[in-house]
């Protein structure tokens, strides 16, 4: 293990996550709050000195980086921006437990969107920003915004294990030849769409501070507001244009590359997209038509209907109305929806609408297997030929996803909670939504979870924005092991 | 510049390296999915999988955005068809084909204009050149010439006894009694631009300019004679030992040659009717010694294993052939081979890599002088150029002293009309000059201005 390499690219980190906090500092210091302007400042402080720091220790670091160097990274740069980004809530004192601020910090990284918070509104503007701000970074990865800004080294044979590791989806497809301007592609894209999103709610009248957070929660399908009852005060047009970009950034961003190179064939005619576009359309008919009661008018089912699945497909996790209200079979179409989740190379989180389509074709295979033995199958995506390496990925995948899933449940069953909420609880924050059904639905929140739960709850969100390996690697000893 | 690679083998995955090393955009087409997988490990490219001579195949590679691409599969024919497909595709491209077999040598240069190929690479015939020019000085363990052969870059020795064992570099000229002029010394794995002051010690390997008329001088004087070659063994009857014995047999050498496919044997015999053709297996010591190894003046290693290669060469080393080359392609081990003796090693792989980076950084030239050779004197560390000074080069006249040169970088030799020069403070460049540069790898020089400091 080249350790560090690793520190470096840690210590390269630090200083960025240092610079991403002075904007909220800004905020801080715009709108006077002293408890805010304490705990960024002192943390900033903190994260500088020990970037500097750990970049002074590893200048001699050799660019020797292989997977398992990939791997370590990501996770443990994932999970020590996460204990460095919670430290302005617990210096603030707005949060008092660390655990709760470790949760709270998790929760944006991840895009999860979930909350402890039950008074949205008493907590200062600047750490609002900071929080909101982190589905930003964590939505696209800040390793990949690493790779991007950092000079175009010659010898970067460990930009892809880091690119591999951290972004979602069974494989990663480089844009161009070099990762370092795939990374800047990939983040332009993202720059953009960001921009864009934020005039249509600012110039919708949305107020400046609002549309910026919203606009991070949608950009980075997160899904934190800045309001007690999430999206619900906004108006229509504010709520549509959220529907309408949460979509987007559930999109498969190689897409948008390619209708930038005009190949409007290969991009619009995919079968993920198709199938993505297909499960939305389905669930937003079938859940409006047996929610319709709920609503004064079909219009208003069909916005408010249209709005949640959006939101929870791409697993962003805004709300408008508290769809735990609606009837059963509406809710248990939204927690399939939660697992499907969207694009692979898209913001969003859950199991990937691709994986399901591998899977669904490799079991297609698999029965015509069994009908004719001799038969030789092979499976296909988009006229390609799907390595074995790849399905054999994803079907590892799946069977991980769901022997977390029963564990973590197992973990957090004894909090005197319903099977609904705990359930829901497992599935939303593995899946980086957000609210789940029952306690904490929409109109919930996480608070009442025992320490152990939060942390657990807390290693599922992790664990589901890194698509669980780099974090099982780290904890296994083969990967520690010397010389092996 | 983007570049599209065809062919993921040993040229390919060599020529891959290098070309990202130099920063090109990089996109590798091969039919193995395996092959490519591993490139995508260790190199930062893209890669298609699929056949390079077809047309939806080099479309997904893109080849309308190429600016030059390499067809380095195993087979000519589909090396030929991929530029010819991919040339009717993009006009504009540069296009370089791998072609290999010597049937073909002479159809060629006719074949070259007629297909618009920019140029042809035959890695083995380049390696065959290379030990028929080290067979002639049998004293140097490289010899890379330049300024068409009127300037070469020697690598030598140090020995326990040689006059040059513990000299500062500044007394060089006195023992050397030709001008001459140090410009790398290789000690274990560190690799020096020396300077005067600089102490020779025993096992450096010196790499020494010197107008070509001084190298038999310059043997003499740092006692490294050598008997002169008469005859050679090759084991292996690949291409390069058919390409070598060709050059060595229309100097007066004469050759053995064992091979152990039979076929193989009676085509050489066919096409090489005075060399002595053996049927055997090269890697046993019995038939080395009843092919009376321990007569030869050389002992040429050229089968398709590094390491029979190795082993050969080792026992031919022990049982003294004054001459032994090996030739091996995995080169990252060279540093290892040294300590057992195996000093003098061909790459066809390598020597083809550096032609190909020598075109493209000739493509990306923009005036100034561009590069006429180029030679990796020291493994991956240090290259030796040749350019041509133009019109618009700076600095044309002003004496060398008084000019900023980049870090690790040396001016080695100038031609000037027909004249070597070894320069020193007071010489200067002078348009249409020829200027042969030494400098570590972190310089990539693409252009004489490139040189300079300022």
């Amino acid at each position: 293990m080249n350790y560090l390499i690793i520190i470096q690219l840690l210590g390269g980190l630090f200083l960025l996550e240092g610079v991403f906090m002075l904007p909220a500092l800004g905020f801080a210091v715009y709108y006077g709050e002293a408890s805010a302007i304490q705990g960024l400042a002192w943390t900033i402080a903190i994260v500088l000195l020990l970037g500097g720091v750990t970049l002074a220790l590893s200048r001699k670091a050799k660019h020797r980086f292989y997977a398992r160097e990939g791997f370590v990274t990501v996770a443990l740069a994932w999970i020590s921006l996460s204990v460095l980004g919670a430290l302005p809530f617990y210096i603030s004192g707005e949060i008092p437990s660390f655990v709760d601020c470790i949760f709270e910090t998790v929760s944006g990284f991840t895009t999860t969107g979930a909350s402890i918070l039950t008074d949205i509104e008493g907590m200062s503007r600047g750490l609002l920003y900071w929080r909101s701000f982190t589905h930003w970074l964590g939505g696209m990865g800040m390793l990949v915004f690493l790779l991007a800004i950092l000079p175009n080294t010659r010898d970067s044979g460990y930009s892809l294990h880091l690119l591999r590791a951290e972004s979602p989806g069974p494989a990663v497809t480089k844009l161009t030849p070099k990762i370092h301007k795939t990374a800047t592609i990939l983040y332009g894209i993202y720059i953009v769409m960001t921009a864009i999103c934020f005039c249509f709610l600012f110039f919708g009248g949305m107020p400046f501070f609002d549309s910026l957070c919203i606009t991070f929660g949608t950009a980075g399908t997160g899904g934190f507001g800045i309001l007690g009852d999430s999206m619900a005060s906004y108006t229509t047009y504010q709520q549509t244009v959220c529907t309408v970009f949460m979509f987007l950034f559930g999109v498969n961003f190689s897409l948008y590359y390619l209708l930038l190179l005009r190949e409007f064939a290969a991009a619009l005619l995919g079968e993920e997209l198709r199938l993505y576009c297909g499960i939305m359309g389905g669930a937003i008919l079938l859940i409006t038509v047996n929610s319709i009661h709920c609503f004064e008018s079909v219009g208003q089912a069909l916005h408010h209907v249209a709005f949640t699945v959006s939101s929870i497909m791409t697993t962003t996790g805004f709300t408008t109305v508290d769809y735990t209200q609606w009837p059963q079979l509406s809710q248990t179409l939204l927690l399939t929806l939660m697992v499907a989740g969207a694009c692979a190379g898209s913001t969003g989180g859950g199991i990937k609408v691709v994986r399901l389509l591998i899977l669904f074709k490799s079991l297609t295979s698999e029965l015509k297997k069994l009908l004719r033995p001799r038969s030789v199958q092979v499976v296909e995506m988009d006229k390609q030929v799907l390595e074995d390496s790849v399905v054999r990925g994803v079907n590892v995948y799946i069977v991980a996803y769901g022997a977390l899933c029963v564990l973590s449940y197992i973990l957090i069953c004894s909090d005197g909670f319903s099977m609904e909420t705990n359930l829901s609880a497992v599935l939303a924050c593995l899946n980086n939504i957000g609210p789940g059904l029952g306690a904490v639905g929409p109109t919930g929140s996480y608070a009442g979870y025992s320490v152990g739960s939060k942390l657990v709850l807390t290693m599922d969100m992790l664990l589901g924005r890194l698509e669980i390996f780099p974090l099982l690697l780290l904890c296994s000893p083969h990967t520690w092991r010397k010389g092996a | 510049m983007r570049i599209i690679i065809v062919g993921d083998g040993k040229v390919g995955a060599a020529l891959t390296e290098s070309l990202t090393k130099e920063g090109h955009d990089i996109v590798v087409i091969d039919t193995n999915r395996k092959l490519l997988e591993k490139s995508t490990e260790v190199s930062d490219i893209l890669v298609v999988h699929g056949n390079g001579a077809s047309m939806s195949v080099l479309k997904q590679a893109d080849v309308g955005t190429a600016d030059l691409l390499i067809a380095a599969t195993s087979s000519d024919e589909i090396n030929l068809l991929t530029c010819i497909m991919a040339k009717k595709l993009a006009k504009k491209l540069h296009t370089i084909a791998r072609v290999r077999n010597p049937e073909y040598a002479e159809q060629l240069v006719a074949l070259k204009d007629e297909l618009g190929l920019s140029m042809t690479v035959n890695p083995e015939q380049a390696a065959a050149r290379e030990a028929y020019h080290l067979i002639q000085f049998p004293s140097f363990l490289r010899r890379d010439t330049f300024a068409r052969g009127q300037v070469a870059i020697v690598k030598l020795r140090i020995n326990a006894n040689s006059p040059l064992n513990g000299v500062p570099l500044s007394k060089m000229p006195e023992i050397a009694k030709v001008k001459v002029l140090i410009c790398a010394v290789e000690r274990g794995e560190q690799v020096y631009i020396p300077d005067g002051q600089f102490v020779l010690q025993e096992n450096d390997d010196i790499s020494v300019t010197a107008s070509s008329q001084d190298l038999t001088a310059l043997i003499k004087n740092l006692g490294l004679q050598k008997q002169k070659i008469k005859n050679a063994v090759i084991i292996g009857g690949s291409r390069i030992a058919f390409y070598l014995t060709a050059l060595l047999m229309r100097s007066g050498i004469r050759v053995k040659i064992i091979e152990k496919d039979h076929e193989r044997c009676l085509h050489l015999a066919t096409l090489l009717p005075k060399a002595v053709i053996i049927e055997g297996d090269g890697s046993q010591q019995s038939i080395l010694e009843a092919e009376g190894l321990d007569q030869a003046d050389a002992l040429l290693t050229f089968t398709d294993m590094d390491e029979e290669n190795l082993i050969i060469s080792m026992y031919g080393h022990h049982i003294g052939v004054p001459k032994v080359i090996t030739k091996i392609n995995r080169i990252e081990y060279v540093d290892v081979f040294k300590s057992m003796g195996v000093d003098t090693i061909i790459s066809p792989k390598e020597l083809c890599s550096n032609d190909v980076v020598r075109y493209v950084r000739a493509m990306q030239n923009t005036s100034g002088g561009s590069m006429i050779a180029l030679h990796r004197i020291v493994g991956g560390k240090v290259e030796a150029m040749e350019f041509q000074a133009a019109k618009n080069t700076r600095h044309l006249e002003e004496p060398l002293e008084k000019l900023a040169l980049k870090k690790g970088i040396l001016v080695a030799c100038i031609t000037h009309q027909g004249k070597t020069i070894i320069p020193r403070g007071s010489d200067c460049i002078q348009e249409g000059d020829t200027v042969i540069l030494v400098s570590t790898e972190e310089n990539t020089l693409l252009d004489l201005n490139n040189i300079f400091a300022d």
